[in-house]
């Protein structure tokens, strides 16, 4: 009988040579522009080959403009899609480029098409690959240099992550969604409740939740200051995946799904850390100041700084506050919005684009507010398309664009103007992420939806 | 590598929590494909401010970042640690880091000393009130020294594998690439239901 977690039995299924950091083996590599150059660049300077070329997937997605698709943002992002291109051509490595069917921010595509997978290690130089741990998978963000280094070897010097459980008791109340889970999970935790561990999420609501939800869940696991989050395996997981372009067929299916079945963690496992939420008081929420943790129900009001027992908290909410042009005690319901954003890994993908188009239909959004919808994929966007949301969204008055991170990231420059108040689904609400000056509050799809509506902080039941 | 063996030199004091890598290097500097290029991107919304430390006459050439708990959340960017290092930093001091920021650290040529909470404060304190004030880092023993602070061989955190990487001046690239003949025999044995390009 053994007494493993989840996360130590994957890890112990990919120790190449044990050590100070073990040597643990990757079984996917999922690269895109801009953090992947220098990685290639230390490779050809030493004359080092790919090792296992199949076992890498690239896109582009940060740098890709989101109103077309015939040229790119500006000069650097033409140099980056070149130098990608440049480079899995030259190292023979699978690329889903702008303009191709296949395209689409890097941690919706390797799920679509059946990549992601229970049980197997995941990198990308990107922090939510986390995203993919929905799946049972182990997959974690790395730098530049680890890339180099998953290039070169197919592997990476990795310590074994602590496993943390937040076990999600009770039932999601119909409006509050995994998104809303995420952002109550963090209020209560902290952004570092997590940190060193990899975080299994457990309990009743979380295996009520759908893939997609599970993934929105994950995605936001290193907001909790963890490597990442996963979620046991499970029928949910099976059904998602069967069918898909690249997942196992025939025999090597039936086998896949044997091993998949035994990926939990054993009964008497031992966590190095706990957390307990219940779902069953769940509100939709919003976030008033710069970090992820800082968030509140829709139906609250800014907090009060002074209220902070812990200084260096409250000089940190009095700054967040003051960047965020808000004052204690505001109703968060009358704090008026610019921008309304409806992407980025956390939040583009097919259920939650009908969770806003479902409170959008036959309303519009309130005067003076910029609606945006960014699909995850070209996959994404085109079924949005065959159930008609696109023209759901189009007539609301939001833009319909083109995959990519977009305002999630700014860098393409789809960014917020300074001093504007932005309604985002997607993960991070720091100083000037989505462009200088910029005021992001997260939100979940159907609230930013029916946000845009009232042109203030809403939820779909306030319409 | 350069090893890093011992740091030693003036501490800056960004007494903040949180500090994520959107604010060490924004986002449009990431437009850069080399490695270098980043120094005049650090901190650089907060650098608007005149005011602001790193702006201050007497912090230049400053080897040591103080800051708060946290430090390095959000985004796995390597240029991050890739500016701090440019401006001139070597070591980073806080009660606590995001895992990912900490483990990049190293590969820049940077020392992530995590100190226990008292540590820290003693030493933002110290760095504080006082820009001449020199901290002492030892690699090799995970010590930190600054008599300002009365703060004398203070014990910190960095995993083993950092600190032999840190000393020695090794790549992780070049250690593992001994271990070739490993990851061939771990390749030949691995079992078929892991390989996705199955």
């Amino acid at each position: 009988m053994t007494r493993k977690t989840l996360v130590d039995k994957i890890w112990d299924l990919h120790v190449v040579e044990p050590g100070a950091a073990d040597l643990i083996y990757i079984d996917l590599h999922l690269l895109h522009e801009v953090s992947s150059p220098q990685a290639f660049a230390g490779l050809r300077e030493a004359g080092r080959p790919v090792r296992r070329p199949a076992l890498a997937v690239a896109t582009s997605d940060h740098d890709v403009p989101t109103d077309g698709r015939e040229l790119p943002s500006d000069a650097g992002a033409a140099k980056q899609l070149q130098v990608l291109t440049d480079n899995c051509r030259d190292n023979d490595i699978e690329l889903h480029p702008m303009g191709s069917p296949g395209q689409g921010i890097v941690h919706v595509i390797g799920p679509q098409m059946g990549l992601t997978r229970p049980g197997t290690t995941i990198v990308c130089g990107d922090s939510h690959t986390a995203t993919h741990g929905a799946f049972g998978a182990i997959a974690f963000g790395i730098g530049t240099s680890e890339i180099e280094h998953v290039l070169a070897t197919q592997t990476l010097r990795a310590r074994r992550p602590e496993s943390m459980a937040v076990t999600v008791t009770g039932e999601l109340p119909p409006g509050a969604t995994a998104k809303d889970l995420a952002l109550g999970i963090l209020a209560a935790g902290g952004t570092d409740a997590g940190t060193g561990t990899l975080i299994e999420f457990r309990g009743p609501a979380v295996r009520a939740l759908s893939m997609e939800g599970r993934m929105t869940l994950c995605n936001m696991a290193v907001e909790m200051g963890a490597r990442s989050g996963l979620v046991a395996p499970d029928e949910t997981t099976f059904a998602y995946l069967k069918g898909r372009p690249r997942a196992p067929r025939g025999e090597l299916w039936d086998q896949a799904v044997a091993e998949w079945r035994t990926l939990c963690s054993d009964p008497d496992a031992v966590f190095g850390r706990e957390l307990v939420f219940d779902a069953g008081s769940l509100v939709p929420r919003v976030t008033w100041g710069t970090n992820p943790g800082q968030s509140v129900p829709v139906d609250g009001v800014v907090p009060d700084p002074a209220d902070r027992a812990d200084p260096g908290e409250r000089a940190a909410a009095e700054r967040a506050l003051a960047y965020m042009g808000l004052r204690p005690g505001t109703p968060m319901r009358e704090v008026g919005i610019d921008v309304v954003f409806i992407g980025s890994c956390t939040n583009s993908r097919i259920e939650d684009l009908r969770a806003a188009a479902d409170v959008l239909r036959g309303r519009r959004v309130a005067d003076g507010v910029r609606g945006l919808v960014v699909p995850g994929s070209m996959l994404v966007r085109h079924l949005a398309e065959q159930e008609g949301l696109d023209r759901v969204f189009t007539a609301a008055g939001f833009e319909w664009r083109m995959p990519g991170c977009s305002m999630c990231v700014g860098i393409n420059g789809d960014t917020v103007a300074p001093g504007q108040r932005c309604a985002s689904t997607s993960n991070r609400n720091f100083e000037g992420r989505q462009g200088a000056g910029a005021r992001t509050h997260l939100v979940s799809p159907a609230t930013a939806a029916a946000t845009a509506v009232a042109g203030r902080f809403a939820t779909p039941a306030d319409l | 590598m350069e090893p890093l063996i011992h740091v030693t030199g003036r501490g800056v004091p960004l007494d903040r929590p949180n500090v994520d890598t959107d604010q060490i290097i924004p986002a449009a500097w990431l437009k850069n494909t080399t490695r270098t290029g980043y120094a005049d991107g650090l901190f650089e919304q907060w650098r608007q401010d005149p005011g602001f430390v790193l702006n201050r006459p007497e912090r230049a050439g400053a080897a040591i970042l103080v800051s708060g708990p946290n430090f390095g959340c959000g985004s796995s960017r390597e240029h991050a640690p890739w500016a701090l290092h440019e401006w001139g930093f070597r070591a980073v001091i806080a009660p606590g880091f995001a895992d990912i920021f900490r483990n990049n650290m190293p590969n820049a040529g940077l020392v992530p000393v995590w100190c226990e909470p008292a540590a820290a404060a003693a030493l933002m304190a110290a760095t504080t009130a006082d820009a001449t004030a020199e901290i002492s880092i030892n690699v090799a023993e995970r010590t930190v020294t600054c008599e300002a602070a009365g703060v004398r061989a203070a014990p910190f955190r960095l995993d083993d594998d950092a600190r032999d990487r840190l000393v020695s001046g090794l790549t992780q690239l070049e250690v593992t690439l001994r271990a070739a003949d490993r990851i061939t025999a771990f390749e030949r044995a691995r079992a078929p239901w892991l390989d996705v390009s199955a």
